[in-house]
């Protein structure tokens, strides 16, 4: 996979995750025209579509576009489905997920995709164990947030 | 933002109370959206987020800021970034905060660094430390992060540090940390295969991992692997089969089901190796065809994963080795998808066909009406794809109609790439299959007013090449000639300011070459259009200059005419306009030179196209003595501006002057016929820079040199098929038509609809002519292309160009391997042989390639001399010889004294034992093959042969033993050199020997050699070196295991390095040693080992771009076996 968009219906991105080594500039460049021709197709149109060399597969929740570049040999359903279990993912954690969610807790958004995708390939597609894993790294985080801050209102207010 | 958002975040404060953990956020950010959300304009939105930058920019250079506040900037400024505003102030800030928070913080400033920096930033480097401390940590979570940064953005210079921790890694007891570090190594894979090479049996390790997370992570890199060399894992196809039997017998825990689908990724996964390992393989393909069938079977539920793995799985069934009745299963399950309403599955079906047409074309006739729907489909994607599928079933009878729908979609298409893409196969069909020739130049001229200047070069190249090379028919060209000169002129006489540039130089090119074949049509009418041409605006420089170099070849006789437009452009602003316009004038005035300079009618391969630029050379020598710096392609040039900037942290950097005066020059061969246009055009190489150089090489057809430098020239597609067509037309209509009658009633539009299929689908149900298994015979091309003689010399590719070059040398280094050899001749051969001519060797060098028969009939005059036949007195007993004692004894007395490896059994049969040795000469690597006969009978023709794509044979002798007597042994001697370094490389080679007359056994055998084995040392001084360390550009830094078992740890560890390589040490100064080595054919390659804590940092430059991670690969070797 060489990159993955999170969009809404008005064309803002929400996430934006780059498995090639692109300059920002290219990125800005790219971003922009993928999610303009996305955004033109009709909603009966399949949710594949070539563009440079690449396979764009797109899919739509709620308001919310979620769209893959692949490389043309990929096979486009199971992008799809990568795309489905993402989703999936993101609906267990938080727990009926809405656009919202996501806008203001993208970082959670980013830590699960990257427990999912790592360098651009699937890497665990079980749920429970992606899961398994965010959950332990968030249990560590409230571990370390409350004595932390204590500290911090003896040591520096 | 949308209404929804909007009225959801009224209730905000409700939403983020009742939510627990998971959705905490910080207060600012929540602001910041909320702000933002509140806004009206773009406007208004730009200045707030200014502000919000500023304030942040004020916050993280304030000393108070603790690290949790820190941490929250960093949100904020991710978030500000992910809008498109620039907030690379953040970006050290998110470095720091990996490196010196707590977990919380690292978490975000990873976070932040896989989001700002691209593998190429700078910033990056400050990263390491941080990254390597994490990787030691016991703390699971820390470890994890830093794996998954490593995997991201970790460039390929930085992948030496973190690589012994990341392999540490893989035996990790928890199985996440051995899945990263899976990922991790296969991302570093991608980027330097070379750098992780060593690994490769751990890799096997993970295959085999009880986890089946780290299992499958593996598979990314082995599809990779295989990719690469499917021959190389082979005997892993066992266990890929019984693993996918497993997932498919539900083995796997649930967790991994997909919608009760039993582990679909992994599945897909091991189907798409399967399928490279059974491709063009029947044995191997047997092993799998049992679960390919129960993976079709399997797959029933209606569910687009279900789908998806068929789609895997038919791919497979007609990638390997074909077997009927899957064929035929995998054919129903297209069905499937073809016919499915879901559209997703429609367009999947439609690839899959397209994939599949390309071994059995009768497929497609079953789906012929879905495809017809398809193809007026109102979804652009499907309407290209159903194109891309008739494109594959093209043939001469339905290509009219084929390519009219195919450039019916390009005239409503607006995308560059697709138009690109398109028009490159229309005139790839058209040049195939074309019916006439109007309908050829038609289209032709469709192609190029569509694609016009998006077109690649190669296209407009390949139709003017086809023009001027002609078949074998000379009349038959010139009618094409003739009819392209007409439907040109037509197309002038109408506008031509919209016309693309491309189009015009092909128009011009082609009236100034054969206008003249055109008796009806008056010159000066010619003439006058195309200077008509000139006064347009729209016309570009180049274009222009294509316009006159015509213009140059028509005249003869218009002088008047000529002699206007060369003065009035004479004064042109433009100076390589003027410079033609001068050689215009000169050239129209004096008839004489212009038959000589263009001669009319010249075949096209009479002109010697000079690619070395020879007649440079004086001028470069020149410029090189008066210390100009020698010449660096562009690509070259660039990858060291990019290491400038990366790293130039070490020594060397101050840049002295290099000269590397002769060595550029002396090898280069010069072309024995100095060509006509390379001699005339001399002095405009330098001048018509601007214009591409277009105008000189016009006779010679090609374009060889464009604005990016040499144009790499396509190969004719087209096959050379001499007989004529094999599919029969009439009874194909009929076939056709056949299936079109069964159904009566239809509507008008559907019986449109039914012709337009028969005329898609002719051609395809000629059962006959299609083999079911194999690819339908491609029928022959329309245009048939001459052979052409002067390819290698004429038409390569860059690569080529430098071939010439390279050839010579090897050349000359032939020459100095014989004339070695033949000083010593006197003391390896017996005294009888003495007189043995000079030529003789030379003649066996060439013999080796003609037949055997040729070699058995010469053999006694031509191998006598070199012979070394020997009859040991120790090997009388009945061992066969493969003590290496015994046989390092058989060694010719010159040769015993040079360092050699021990001797080796290669393979043995009853009669015959082989065994080898090598020999580490300076100028090639002697591969000595000791032949023992183990009977008691003599063995008669005994002829050695061996065969390795990435070595060269200089010489060779001893191959052919006419009689070996029994229980003596021969010596067969190969002189090999290695001119790409390859880590290691295999030959193979057999014996065939005669026990009776007339029946001939045959012994193959096979060794690996190593580059070591090619590596000699290169004597230089300290000076020399550090000269020559300036001029090399390809380098490779590695940290290496230090050998502290004796005394000084780097003279201990150098010493260890020049007993395994073969490397001279040049000097050692305090705790830095360099040293040096060449490849035989010449390339050095300088080490530079530094001293740092218990590693030795070593740093290899050379000019060679695999040499340098080739002999790090042996160099870890031999320390890590010591």
């Amino acid at each position: 996979m060489q990159f993955m968009l999170l969009f809404s219906r008005q064309g803002k991105l929400r996430l934006q995750k780059w498995y090639v080594a692109l300059s920002d500039t290219q990125k800005k460049k790219i971003s922009r025209e993928v999610i303009q021709i996305v955004l033109a197709r009709k909603p009966k149109m399949c949710s594949f579509l070539e563009w440079r060399d690449l396979k764009i597969v797109y899919k739509r929740y709620a308001s919310l576009y979620f769209c893959c570049a692949v490389e043309d040999q990929e096979n486009e359903l199971i992008t799809l489905e990568i795309i489905h279990r993402y989703v999936e993912l993101l609906d267990k954690y938080f727990g009926s997920v809405c656009e919202l969610d996501i806008i203001f807790n993208f970082e959670k958004a980013y830590y699960i995709l990257d427990e999912f995708i790592l360098g651009g390939e699937a890497q665990e597609t079980s749920k429970k164990n992606v899961l398994k894993a965010i959950e332990q790294a968030d249990m560590l985080q409230e571990e370390a947030e409350t004595p932390r801050s204590v500290l911090e209102e003896i040591g520096l207010t | 933002m949308s209404d929804v958002v909007e009225k959801t975040l009224t209730a905000l404060p409700g939403l983020f109370d009742s939510q627990t953990g998971a959705a905490k956020i910080t207060n600012r950010l929540r602001q910041l959206v909320k702000s933002i959300t509140e806004l009206t304009s773009k406007h208004e939105e730009e200045n707030l987020i200014k502000q919000e930058l500023c304030a942040m920019k004020e916050q993280v250079s304030s000393p108070n800021t603790s690290m949790k506040q820190m941490r929250e900037i960093m949100v904020r400024a991710m978030y500000c970034e992910m809008l498109g505003y620039d907030a690379s102030f953040t970006y050290i800030h998110a470095i720091k905060l990996a490196q010196q928070g707590g977990v919380l913080e690292k978490r975000v400033g990873y976070l932040a660094v896989s989001l700002f920096l691209n593998e190429g930033h700078e910033l990056l480097l400050l990263l390491v430390n941080t990254v390597l401390k994490d990787l030691q940590s016991t703390n699971l979570i820390e470890a994890c992060m830093a794996l998954t940064v490593v995997a991201q953005v970790f460039p390929k210079d930085m992948i030496p540090a973190v690589l012994p921790l990341v392999e540490d890694k893989l035996s990790h007891p928890k199985e996440i940390i051995r899945r990263k570090a899976v990922l991790a190594l296969y991302k570093f894979y991608l980027i330097a295969p070379n750098q992780v090479q060593h690994i490769h049996g751990k890799f096997r390790k993970a295959l085999s991992d009880r986890d089946p997370g780290v299992m499958a992570s593996s598979l990314h890199i082995y599809l990779q692997l295989i990719r690469e060399s499917p021959d190389s894992y082979k005997d892993l196809t066992g266990s890929f089969v019984t693993i996918l039997k497993q997932v498919l017998g539900g083995k796997l825990p649930v967790d991994f089901n997909y919608h009760s689908v039993p582990a679909p990724w992994l599945q897909i996964q091991l189907l798409r190796i399967l399928s490279l390992l059974g491709k063009e393989d029947q044995s191997t393909s047997e092993l799998m065809y049992e679960v390919l069938d129960e993976s079709l079977r399997r797959a029933e539920m209606n569910h687009n994963i279900t789908y998806a793995i068929l789609y895997e799985c038919v791919k497979a069934v007609y990638t390997i080795h074909p077997k009927v009745e899957l064929l035929e299963k995998a054919a129903r399950c297209i069905g499937n998808f073809v016919l499915s309403p879901k559209i997703n599955l429609k367009y999947l079906g439609l690839k899959a066909l397209t994939y599949v047409v390309q071994h059995d074309a009768k497929l497609a006739l079953q789906h012929q009406m879905t495809i017809i729907e398809c193809l007026d489909h109102s979804d652009f994607t499907i309407k290209r794809e159903t194109l891309e599928l008739l494109f594959r079933i093209t043939n001469a009878q339905n290509v009219t109609v084929i390519v009219e729908k195919m450039l019916d979609f390009l005239r409503g298409c607006n995308d560059e790439h697709t138009i690109i893409h398109l028009v490159g196969k229309v005139s790839e069909l058209a040049e195939k299959f074309a019916p006439d020739n109007s309908w050829f130049i038609q289209t032709m001229n469709c192609v190029f007013s569509i694609g016009g200047d998006l077109l690649q070069q190669d296209v407009p190249n390949n139709f003017l090449r086809l023009l001027a090379e002609g078949s074998e028919s000379k009349e038959e060209d010139d009618q094409l000639r003739l009819y392209a000169v007409e439907s040109y002129l037509t197309v002038l006489k109408g506008h031509t300011s919209h016309l693309p540039q491309c189009f015009l130089q092909v128009m011009s090119w082609v009236l100034g070459e054969y206008a003249h074949l055109q008796g009806s049509v008056d010159r000066r009418e010619v003439i006058r259009l195309l200077t008509q041409l000139l006064d347009q605006r729209s016309v570009s420089s180049e274009t222009r200059v294509w316009i006159l170099s015509a213009l140059t070849k028509i005249p003869e006789g218009q002088t008047d005419l000529i002699l206007h437009l060369a003065e009035r452009l004479s004064s042109s602003q433009d100076t390589v306009l003027r410079q033609q316009a001068q050689e215009l004038l000169h050239l129209s005035q004096d008839s004489q030179l212009h038959e000589w300079v263009l001669p009319r009618g010249a075949p096209w391969d009479a002109i010697e196209v000079d690619s070395s630029l020879s007649f440079l050379d004086g001028f470069v020598s020149e410029a090189l003595a008066a210390g100009a710096a020698p010449y660096k392609p562009p690509h070259q040039r660039q990858e060291e501006l990019c290491e400038d900037r990366a790293l130039n942290l070490e020594p060397y950097s101050f840049s002295l002057p290099v000269s590397l005066s002769s060595c550029s020059i002396t090898d280069r061969q010069s072309p024995t016929l100095l060509s006509v246009s390379s001699g005339l055009s001399g002095n405009s190489t330098e001048l018509s820079q601007k214009a591409g150089s277009s105008t000189l090489i016009l006779e010679g057809v090609k374009r060889v040199w464009g604005k990016d430098g040499y144009l790499p020239q396509k190969e004719a597609t087209a096959p050379l098929v001499d007989e004529p067509s094999a599919a029969v037309q009439p009874p194909v209509q009929q076939e056709a038509a056949e299936r079109t009658e069964p159904r009566p009633e239809l509507s008008t539009r559907n019986q449109d609809k039914q012709q337009l299929a028969s005329s898609l689908f002719v051609g395809l149900g000629v059962g006959s002519s299609v083999s079911l298994l194999g690819r339908s015979e491609a029928p022959p091309p329309r245009f048939r292309k001459k052979p052409r003689p002067h390819e290698s010399s004429s038409s390569g590719t860059s690569e080529k160009s430098s071939g010439s070059s390279c050839r010579s040398s090897h050349h000359t280094t032939d020459i100095f391997l014989y004339g070695s050899f033949l000083e010593e001749e006197p003391a390896t051969s017996k005294s009888a042989f003495d007189h043995t001519p000079k030529s003789t060797t030379a003649n066996g060098l060439s013999q080796n390639k003609d037949t055997k028969e040729d070699k058995h009939a010469n053999t006694s005059q031509i191998f006598g001399g070199d012979m070394v036949i020997v009859r040991p007195s120790t090997i009388q007993d009945k061992h066969p010889p493969s003590e290496s004692s015994d046989l390092t004894a058989l060694l010719p007395a010159d040769l015993k004294d040079l360092p050699h490896s021990d001797v080796i059994s290669l393979t043995s049969d009853p009669s015959l034992s082989l065994s080898s040795c090598r020999l580490f000469r300076d100028e090639a690597l002697l591969l000595l093959i000791f032949i023992s006969n183990c009977t008691e009978t003599v063995i008669k023709d005994v002829a050695v042969q061996l065969t390795c794509e990435e070595l060269k044979t200089a010489s060779l002798r001893g191959n052919i033993v006419d009689c070996l007597e029994a229980r003596s042994t021969s010596v067969c001697h190969y002189a090999l050199l290695m001119d790409d370094p390859h880590t290691n490389v295999s030959f193979t080679g057999t014996v065939s020997y005669q026990t009776q007359p007339g029946h001939t056994n045959t012994l193959p055998f096979s060794g690996t050699l190593s580059t070591a084995d090619f590596i000699r040392p290169l004597v230089l001084t300290t000076e020399e070196y550090g000269k020559l360390w300036l001029s090399l550009s390809h380098d490779v830094k590695q940290n290496l295991k230090l050998l502290t078992d004796a005394g000084d740890p780097l003279r201990t560890t150098l010493n260890a390095l020049k007993d395994a390589l073969q490397l001279h040490v040049v000097d050692i100064i305090g705790s830095e040693g360099i040293v040096a080595c060449r490849l035989l054919s010449g390339a050095p390659c300088l080490l530079h080992c530094r001293v740092s804590g218990a590693a030795l940092v070593m740093w290899l430059r050379s000019p060679h771009p695999a040499l340098p991670d080739c002999i790090l690969y042996h160099c870890q070797r031999a320390l890590a076996h010591r």
